[in-house]
């Protein structure tokens, strides 16, 4: 295998990975507040054809990742309207909205399934994209990937060294003790609900405008439930989630080399290899029962009532 | 009369009425704690103590009746608030986050007055050195003892500036030890000038502490006094009214027909953070109770699992029966060698929290004919919740009620009583009266002896030492999941016992 080849399959593990990781770091931020948002994959579809419509209506590509953003956003405060505002069950909330989201989408998008945008181009960093393997990986990829890259930054900063995040992981824990000193649980809750719905729509918007730029029905295929089982299996940490995310692109990129190779083995088969590699890494890292316990936000999907 | 006052009440609570659905928590509630005053605030449980508390703290709006701080009338919103005007409070289900550090968790509270970490941290030694309460501001919240914990509440409290600090039943986590520095702490904040509310139904203590205490029935002040000048039993009888019989002292046994033999029993703990049992040899005789005092987290969890049968031990004679050894029996099994259980959690081990009484009388009480080749007998189930609920004066509205609607004492009075009606040869009880007020307490105190003098063997696991040794024939402690000696309780004293709790003992030798 030629350097060039390493090079490529890096450069799309990573292009593949972004809207899992875009995704899985909204939801991991909104886990450690204790809300387990099941509606993702939701979310994601509705960024998706909010994007795709507003970058093929208005010819900017800006406003449709502004609206996948904001569709992802109006979509998570539905789901913090009645699964943090009313108190319901938040499984149950999660995936009435996935089934909300993918029905919504597909009604909106039936009628630019098939239409053409120019996707977003690619950027390619001057001299920093020629440094060999590890250049066009890094360096020559689109604006979004780039962006993921500031907000893993972003997340990681945010729950190592800042008190926001002492106060998203205090909350998570343990509500009312979190009450108890005065902090605002339900608020802080909101907020993370609402950041993992941004993150969402983001990666539903990158779907449907940079890496495949056409709208199709469920064109999400599942990444959002991929995003919520790598979030469990990273155990909640930011840099596994960063790993999980490329790992699944990778695979994702080594069934269609593989095919390309003519490799013999049934192209199904070699299909589920991404879901296969994935889970089985995050399991073996994940297996130390002590330190999964200690991870675990203790209160994932507990409602909270103030009162009580 | 305020006026007279040259420095007014650090707190006054006038006529503070707080009304919940079905029940008058707090009835026209008239309180005064003046600077520099450590203030007693009594009653049983369900008297109104929280509400009062939570009123204080923000954390509960009255439905009248009004605050004055300093004089001033104030309306305190949230804990927030109530912490700017300098309120602090330790609560007695601790407020930590397990998995941050001593300085992050005091960060939380203390909002953008925290600082950066390393000063917080050096504050946070400060204080607790001033205060005699060693603490590492490094060290994360599930590695600390039960006491160390709340030293972290009450540091929590004391870095910022402070005029009324709250204590909810502070002591009954402590060893006698731990409450006698604890009580030094406090009467040096007290003598700079804090006010301090304390929380206990424990006289003993509020006699010793407190300057001025004031009682709470039903919703409502059922007296005031200073409680040096008192006698416990006048206390008490404030507390529960007059109907309620108040605990007497019970004949102490010695007996020496050994029903329950724990001999060189070890164990590894399954939980992470749990503790490993070495070592532990004992007897409990039929006909009488063995009380095995200790602070939470020293292995008594893993103790009553490995006597219940929820977890089985390697070497089965290390557990024996009379008839042999049970370490390898499953709890059903022991329970049909003649053996009950009364675990510490009330909702969720002792009863099913969704279930109705009657189902969870069943629960247990299934091997004594409540099932008849497979199926439930309702009937009969009905009536033996019946039954207990009579005879051992349980509050419901009936047997169809749900365990959790059921208050801790009336659930514990259920339960112990569901196990002592199957008349067991040996019955395990942890922490049978926890949270319970006096009265039912009492209750639960009456049926124990009165197995014990059927001829059962009774073994209680409990954190009141004043509990074991007013019920115990022989006592022991636990610690670092090592037994200390066990003694008849006349041979022994609290001082004693509470030095065993701290570990403060040789080892005992196995008796083969």
């Amino acid at each position: 295998m030629d350097i060039d080849l390493i090079s490529n399959i890096l450069y799309a593990m990573v292009r593949t990975g972004t809207p899992l990781l875009l995704i899985a770091l909204g939801e991991l931020v909104c886990e450690k507040s204790g809300v387990l948002n099941l509606g993702q994959e939701g979310m994601v579809l509705m960024g998706a054809v909010a994007g795709f419509v507003a970058a093929l209506l208005t010819g900017s590509l800006m406003l449709g990742f502004l609206l996948a953003i904001a569709a992802g956003i109006a979509m998570s405060l539905l789901f913090g309207f009645i699964a943090l505002g009313l108190n319901a069950n938040q499984v149950a909330t999660g995936l009435a909205l996935t089934i909300f989201g993918t029905g919504l989408s597909a009604f909106i998008g039936s009628d630019f399934v098939g239409k053409p945008i120019t996707g977003l181009e690619p950027f390619a960093l001057p001299l920093l994209s020629e440094i060999p393997l590890l250049g066009k990986m890094l360096f020559s990829q689109d604006m979004i990937v780039y962006l993921s890259f500031f907000l893993f930054a972003a997340v990681y900063w945010f729950f190592r060294s800042s008190r926001p995040g002492l106060i998203v992981k205090a909350v998570g824990e343990n509500p009312h003790a979190a009450n108890a000193i005065g902090l605002p649980v339900i608020r802080t809750r909101y907020l993370a609900v609402m950041f993992g719905g941004a993150m969402a729509g983001l990666a539903g918007g990158y779907l449907s405008i940079a890496y495949t730029p056409l709208w199709a029905e469920n064109m999400s295929a599942g990444r959002g439930w991929i995003a919520l089982a790598l979030v469990v299996f990273a155990s909640w940490k930011v840099e596994r989630v960063l790993l999980g995310a490329w790992l699944f692109g990778l695979a994702s990129i080594l069934h269609l080399v593989f095919q390309g190779l003519g490799f013999s083995i049934s192209s199904n088969l070699l299909a589920t290899l991404p879901y296969v590699a994935t889970i089985l890494v995050l399991v073996l890292l994940s297996r130390n029962q002590v330190r999964a316990r200690l991870l675990a936000p203790m209160s994932l999907g507990k409602p909270f009532h103030a009162s009580s | 009369m305020a006026e007279a006052h040259i420095t007014p009440p650090r707190l006054t609570l006038r006529r503070i009425t707080k009304i919940y659905p079905g029940c008058v928590a707090n009835d026209s509630i008239d309180l005064n704690i003046e600077p520099a005053e450590i203030h007693a605030l009594l009653g049983e449980n369900g008297a109104g103590k929280s509400t009062l508390m939570k009123v204080i703290y923000g954390l509960v709006k009255p439905d009248q009746g009004e605050v004055l701080w300093d004089g001033m009338p104030v309306e305190i919103k949230d804990p927030a608030q109530a912490r700017k005007l300098g309120i602090g409070m330790v609560f007695q289900h601790f407020s930590l986050f397990e998995t941050l550090t001593v300085t992050e968790n005091i960060a939380l509270a203390l909002g953008d007055d925290a600082g950066d970490l390393p000063s917080l941290a050096k504050r946070i030694r400060e204080v607790s050195e001033k205060y005699g309460m060693a603490l590492n501001p490094d060290r994360e919240i599930h590695t600390l003892s039960v006491g160390e914990r709340q030293r972290v509440e009450i540091v929590r409290c004391l870095v910022q500036p402070i005029k009324l600090l709250i204590l909810d039943e502070p002591t009954s986590v402590l060893t006698p030890q731990e409450v006698e520095t604890l009580f030094v702490t406090l009467r040096k904040l007290a003598e700079e000038g804090c006010s301090i509310l304390f929380i206990s139904h424990k006289l003993d203590e509020v006699r010793a502490l407190c300057h001025n205490a004031t009682i709470l029935r039903a919703g409502k002040v059922s007296g005031e006094c200073k409680p040096a000048d008192e006698s416990s039993q006048s206390i008490a009888r404030m507390m529960v009214g007059d109907d309620t019989p108040i605990s007497t002292d019970y004949p102490k046994v010695l007996r020496e027909e050994p029903f329950l033999q724990v001999s060189g029993l070890n164990r590894v703990s399954d939980d992470p953070f749990g503790t490993d049992l070495h070592n532990i040899s004992f007897s409990v005789n039929a006909g009488e109770i063995l009380g095995i005092a200790g602070v939470a987290g020293n292995g008594q969890e893993e103790l009553l699992g490995a006597l219940s049968g929820e977890d089985q031990v390697e070497n089965h004679d290390a557990i024996h029966f009379p008839h042999g050894a049970v370490g390898h029996l499953s709890p059903r099994e022991r329970r049909a060698a003649g053996m009950a259980f009364v675990p510490e959690e009330r909702l969720g081990r002792g009863a099913v929290p969704d279930m109705s009484l009657k189902d969870n009388a069943l629960l247990t009480g299934f091997l004594t004919g409540l099932v008849n080749r497979g199926m439930i007998a309702h009937g009969k189930t009905r009536d033996f919740a019946k039954q207990i609920i009579e005879r051992y004066k349980v509050k419901t509205s009936g047997t169809e009620a749900h365990a959790e609607s059921l208050s801790g004492g009336n659930l514990q009075k259920f339960i112990i009583g569901r196990e002592i009606m199957q008349n067991p040869k040996l019955l395990i009880a942890a922490h049978p009266t926890w949270g319970v007020d006096i009265g039912a307490a009492t209750a639960i105190h009456k049926a124990l002896i009165e197995l014990r003098d059927k001829g059962a063997a009774i073994l209680v696991v409990s954190e009141d030492i004043d509990e074991l040794f007013q019920i115990s024939d022989r006592i022991g402690a636990i610690c670092h999941g090592r037994i200390s000696p066990i003694k008849p309780t006349p041979d022994t004293t609290i001082n004693e016992v509470g030095r065993w709790m701290a570990g403060d003992f040789a080892e005992v030798e196995i008796k083969a």
